[in-house]
């Protein structure tokens, strides 16, 4: 049998205007619990400043054996990379 | 009696509250029951440890005799501490923890809201720090009242003990004496009344959730400002203030 609490995905967003970025993972018995156990493991150090919070069993993820099909595809696909413009001086960076 | 008198005895008091409490949490570091919960009692050690420096630094200012925090927290026997006997209980288990904790901030938070107005700035800048933390740390161990109470029957029964065995310590909190009833009347210190008004409100709204039950006790321990402790004090201390008696005046 498992004692354990469930495990729990942790996403943080370091600042306004930024995404959330999963940081790691932790036990907590419910999403409450969760959202201070992340306050207090993964906030301590001024790290963000918005906490979400997802059970892991609800993550889904795409399978890593279909590696090739996924993901091969897109390696001769150079066109879809903006790289082929010219940017005109006055533009500056993009 | 003068002002400074006032400040000082309010602000060892506050500060000698927290320090005892927060080395009592630090002893937890690395014991907790699983490590998300042994962090967050470590940051609320390092939250109140953190508030004592502030407390004792300002005593040790308006004393003026170049009293140091360190020489507060390291150089003082136990009969010149001020805390109540609570923030001394041991870490019995962490039904026990929580439910100091729980008494604990659900006072602390009602004195910090008086004392964000205080007519001291210093006073009322130290509050305004703390408030927030404070704040916390009362979610924290509400959260946990609920979930023991309102869990397991052996979690429903370690809560409810705990809370007994508190109860007569609970009253220390809100003593007054000649200094703090000046310091209230002069608005540099809190109305103890009022305090225990609302940390009682705050605590019996957590318990029903919790379905957990909590009296003011008849009989209550008194002593603790005076510098009449339990006799875990001076184990506390000696674990505390061994290294720096060891070698005074080190740094590292």
């Amino acid at each position: 049998m498992d004692n354990n609490w469930p495990l729990w995905e942790v996403f943080i967003r370091s600042k306004k205007g930024l995404s959330h970025k999963h940081v790691g993972s932790l036990h907590a018995a419910d999403a409450d619990m969760a959202i201070e156990n992340a306050r207090d493991v993964y906030t301590r150090r001024m790290e963000g400043e918005s906490i979400w919070v997802v059970e892991s069993k609800d993550i889904v993820a795409s399978n890593p054996s279909q590696q090739e099909e996924l993901y091969d595809p897109a390696k001769d696909k150079i066109y879809r990379h903006p790289t082929f413009y010219d940017i005109p001086d006055e533009i500056g960076h993009m | 009696m003068n002002k400074q008198q006032a400040i000082f005895d309010l602000a060892l008091w506050m500060g000698d509250n927290t320090l005892i409490l927060g080395h009592r949490l630090s002893e937890l570091c690395g014991h907790g029951p699983i490590l998300e919960q042994d962090i967050a009692l470590t940051n609320i050690a390092l939250d109140l440890v953190g508030q004592s420096r502030m407390w004792l630094s300002l005593a040790g200012e308006v004393e003026g005799k170049d009293r140091t925090e360190d020489d507060f927290a390291y150089y003082r026997g136990e009969r010149d501490f001020t805390n109540v006997k609570l923030v001394e209980m041991p870490n019995h288990h962490w039904g026990y923890v929580i439910a100091r904790q729980f008494i604990y901030d659900a006072h602390h938070l009602a004195i910090l809201e008086q004392l964000v107005d205080s007519s001291d700035q210093a006073i009322a800048d130290i509050a305004a720090k703390a408030i927030k933390e404070v704040q916390y740390h009362l979610r924290f161990s509400s959260e946990w009242m609920i979930r023991m109470g309102d869990g397991t029957a052996v979690s429903h029964e370690k809560a409810q003990t705990s809370l007994e065995d508190l109860a007569p310590y609970i009253k220390s909190l809100t003593l007054t004496d000649e200094i703090s009833t000046f310091a209230a009347a002069e608005g540099i210190g809190f109305d103890a009344g009022r305090v225990e008004q609302e940390a009682w409100a705050t605590m019996q709204k957590v318990l029903e959730e919790a379905t957990l039950k909590l009296e003011p006790s008849e009989y209550y321990h008194k002593g603790g400002k005076q510098g009449l402790h339990t006799e875990h004090m001076g184990f506390i201390l000696a674990e505390m203030q061994s290294v720096v008696r060891a070698m005074p005046g080190n740094t590292w």
